[in-house]
């Protein structure tokens, strides 16, 4: 199994796209990765493109709040880009309402929330 | 009622987790559920294992096609020799954890699913059914 999911570093932000069913470790990984990418680049922003995750389970919404906070108190904001309808939905019910994480419909809308001030 | 079809799946490393969501959703497409049905199946499936493995120490997860009438059924089960939930209703409360997690994975798969079942003895382990209709 794949043991890292890569950062790409483009000016002001730190873009990512999961493509795989991630392994808890996986999501702990990406966590500490992309805490760190933050601190050594400066970055202003991260963008998470979860367009091909086909569910979300308590596990990875909590990753995906722990980077939100954790960029938050780096200086940077991060937004969550592309959610299936299917796995909305199934959030919703699950009981998970992903507070505090800035969420957008696609790539181009997440990175015009980024650019904003 | 008739089973169609079953299989055993061993859950003892995370990575297991990743099969069962896996297998889950090719049982579910296979019997032609909705996405959005695919969907809560899975990710309560995934919510399930996960106990299992980190709270029942691992166990087995069963997955059973099912014919009622004219209805079809997914029924997962979960099985663990664990150390058992001493109360399965608090244990069902949203926000209760005896971890670190956020106490959402066991009363939100109840909601995911049709039906739910829970039996635990202290000592001896947990077995849980979870079953979708079609
Ligand atoms: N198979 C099991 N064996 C023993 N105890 C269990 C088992 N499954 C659940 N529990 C107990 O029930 C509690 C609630 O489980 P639940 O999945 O709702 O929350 P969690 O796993 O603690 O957090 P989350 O799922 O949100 O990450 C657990 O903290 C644990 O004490
Ligand atoms: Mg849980």
């Amino acid at each position: 199994m794949q043991d890292r999911i890569p950062i790409l570093h483009m000016s002001n932000f730190l873009l990512v796209t999961i493509q795989v069913d991630m392994h808890d470790r996986l999501a702990l990984q990406l966590q500490d990765d992309l805490t760190s990418k933050i601190s050594a680049t400066g970055a202003r922003g991260v963008l998470i493109d979860i367009s091909s995750l086909e569910m979300v389970d308590s596990f990875i919404g909590r990753v995906l709040g722990n980077i939100s906070s954790m960029s938050r108190v780096l200086d940077a904001k991060t937004v969550v880009v592309g959610m299936q309808p299917a796995v909305a939905i199934t959030l919703v019910e699950l009981g998970l309402s992903l507070p505090g994480i800035l969420t957008a419909l696609n790539v181009a809308k997440g990175m015009e929330l980024l650019s904003r001030d | 009622m008739p089973t169609l079809k079953s299989e055993v799946q061993p859950v003892v490393t995370e990575n297991d987790i990743v099969y069962v969501r896996q297998n889950v959703r090719k049982w579910a497409v296979e019997m032609k559920f909705s996405l959005v049905d695919q969907t809560k199946m899975v990710t309560a499936a995934s919510e399930l294992a996960r106990n299992l493995l980190i709270y029942g120490g691992g166990g087995e997860v069963r997955l059973e096609q099912l014919q009622e009438g004219s209805r079809m059924g997914l029924r997962v089960m979960f099985v663990d020799q664990g150390p058992g939930i001493p109360d399965i209703e608090q244990a069902l409360k949203d926000g209760f954890t005896s971890g670190k997690g956020m106490g959402l994975g066991l009363g939100g798969a109840k909601r995911l699913v049709t039906d739910f079942d829970i039996k635990s003895i202290v000592g001896q382990g947990t077995s849980i059914t979870t079953t979708k209709w079609r």
